[in-house]
């Protein structure tokens, strides 16, 4: 119980830094008035109206990819899944930017849109990957996420160069996320849609246990393996979808995250999803005040910084899954 | 004798496309306290059988019951509380610890957010001690020898306190001491629980130490069923695994020997 408190208090803190970083730096003291109320001006307006539903929006988005990249680790019985690795990122954003490009700019049209494109990147990636008979090869399925995930980027390129639509001009916070657009319409666009599928998925924390084992066992210990991989599958997509359609495509948090929440802090998922879902949302947060004030004024797409902290343990996870 | 744990009844099935019947029909029933083997040659049928009696397949025809109750009709879960499955094989993705991995023989008991009450933390115990790996609680599955690790998985199935176990290949990675221990926990589960057990298995001399019956599965079909003194004849065992033997005695049940070329004749014939 004490280590969560602690791991809850450096996550707070971890926010309200970021909450202070910025092109005009505050001090704590700001911070704190601006998140009270008992201040008014142009500090107070910074906190709350930019930098707070940023960062919330941030930690959000990171939370929900984290626990979507344990959940696919588990289901798929692969160390190297995740929503961006298996294509279900390319597919969410093709989504949205289709919508938007559609002039569906309703804040409920474009999540809808990304799940639709999630779950269709998700139905192909399993086309590739069901190569001989029935059987599932974990390998080609990551390839096939791959590629799908690299073919579904290619179009919405395709998309934002044709495309008059002025939302869509901004390729970089699709292809690559950022937090830019972030405006607490945004953090209560996500609310709505996230709330549900983190609740089912928490839900689903033992029978994920069970298929972390392999379907036989985790059928013959009581779960009913079809019913529960669809509905991890669709919460999966729903999960990425509204993240994409929010900040665009971040990788390697779904990766990077789980793994290291294994090593240090649990394994069973009842306590491995809350866990990755905090130490996943401080990590973007982190990641986006990187990305918003090394080069200030000039900003970074997020997902930059979450691919140099990703592409290495990827490929240490390579090494060691090969061997 | 009370209610039947298991009874088939004249059981068909073939997969999707094939041009055979992979089981047919077969006809078996386990009952409490008895130890049933199942023995055949590779793709005769034994886990395509062990699938329909576990509820994973339909008969194409006949019928499967499980505690009185048509297989089907059974969630899961609820069969989970029933039956313990012991497989071959089983590779953990993210290694958990010994204790970790006995307690999921309780998830079909706890609830989608209960912790474990007291009760599942003493089947866990229980299973523990019974399967001798107490000792090893703490370890990290990945650390265990084959031996330990098969014990481990028996264990899980135990903290399920199902009424039957059902051992699928389960000691053909081990060494004799291994795979003899397994087989003794088997038995004195069922003489001294009451537990029911079927036993898939290769190793036809020793289920049938163990058993109080034993199928001999050919193609689908139970070439023959009964008291492995009446089964484990030699020209049942030369018929359905197309090799000469000699069958002799221990301990007043029947062992075979699997013959050489050169001591056997042309027509099958033993020459001592």
């Amino acid at each position: 119980m004490t280590r969560w408190l602690v791991l809850i208090a450096v996550v707070a803190a971890v926010l309200l830094g970021a909450v202070a970083l910025g092109p005009a730096p505050l001090g704590l003291v700001d911070v704190w008035r601006g998140l009270t109320g008992s201040a008014e001006g142009p500090a107070a307006t910074i906190v709350r109206d930019l930098r707070l539903p940023r960062v919330l929006l941030a930690f959000l988005v990171g939370g929900s990819l984290s626990v979507t990249g344990a959940a696919l680790q588990a289901l798929v019985r692969n160390p190297l899944a995740d929503p961006y690795l298996l294509g279900l990122s390319g597919g969410a954003g093709l989504g949205a930017v289709t919508a938007i490009a559609l002039q569906l700019t309703s804040p409920w049209a474009v999540p809808v849109a990304a799940l639709v494109g999630a779950i269709g990147a998700i139905l192909l990636v399993y086309r590739v990957a069901v190569v001989t008979g029935s059987v599932l090869d974990t390998r080609v399925l990551l390839l096939g996420g791959v590629v799908v995930g690299a073919f579904a980027a290619s179009v919405m390129g395709a998309i934002m160069a044709l495309s008059p639509a002025p939302e869509v001009r901004n390729a970089l916070m699709w292809l690559l996320g950022s937090f830019g657009r972030a405006s607490w319409q945004a953090v209560a666009v996500f609310a709505v849609y996230a709330v549900i599928p983190l609740a089912v998925l928490y839900g689903l924390a033992r029978p994920l246990d069970l298929l972390a084992l392999g379907e036989e066992p985790a059928r013959f210990l009581g779960t009913d393996v079809e019913r529960t991989k669809r509905v991890l599958y669709l919460t999966a997509s729903a999960l990425t979808a509204v993240a994409v359609s929010l900040s665009g495509i971040i990788g390697f948090v779904g990766l990077v995250v789980p793994h290291a929440v294994r090593l240090t802090w649990a394994r069973l998922h009842r306590a491995l999803l809350p866990a990755a879902f905090v130490v996943g949302g401080a990590l973007v947060v982190i990641a986006d005040a990187l990305a918003r004030t090394v080069f200030a004024p000039l900003e970074m797409p997020v997902g930059i910084v979450t691919a140099l902290i990703g592409v290495p343990v990827f490929v240490l996870l390579v090494r060691r899954w090969a061997s | 004798m009370g209610e039947l744990i298991v009874r088939a009844d004249g059981v068909w099935f073939r997969y999707a496309g094939a041009e055979a019947d992979a089981v047919r029909d077969i006809t078996l029933s386990v009952a409490p306290g008895e130890l049933v083997g199942i023995v055949g040659p590779n793709g005769s049928g034994k886990t395509t059988l062990l699938r329909l009696v576990l509820g994973v397949l339909r008969p194409t025809a006949g019928a499967v019951e499980v505690a009185g109750q048509p297989v089907g009709r059974w969630s899961r879960r609820g069969l989970a509380r029933l039956v313990g499955v012991v497989a071959q094989r089983e590779e953990p993705m993210f290694p958990l610890r010994v204790d970790q991995t006995v307690l999921f023989g309780r998830y079909p008991h706890l609830g989608p957010l209960g912790a474990p009450r007291r009760h599942d933390l003493e089947a866990v115990q229980n299973a523990l001690d019974r399967c001798d790996v107490a000792d090893l609680a703490e370890r990290w599955v990945d650390t265990l020898s084959g031996g330990e690790w098969q014990r481990v998985r028996i264990a899980r199935a135990l903290a399920q306190e199902p009424k039957a176990l059902v051992l699928d290949e389960a000691t053909a990675n081990l060494d004799i001491r291994h795979e003899m221990e397994v087989f003794e926990l088997a038995a004195r589960l069922v003489r001294q629980e009451g537990i029911a057990a079927i036993v898939v298995t290769h190793h036809v001399n020793l289920v049938a130490r163990y058993a109080d019956r034993i199928v001999v599965m050919d193609r689908g079909a139970a070439r023959a069923s009964g008291r492995p003194g009446d089964v484990l004849r030699k020209e049942i065992l030369e018929e359905v695994f197309e090799w000469p033997v000699a069958v002799t005695q221990w301990g007043g049940v029947p062992q075979y020997v699997p013959l050489r070329r050169d001591e056997s004749g042309t027509d099958g014939a033993v020459t001592p």
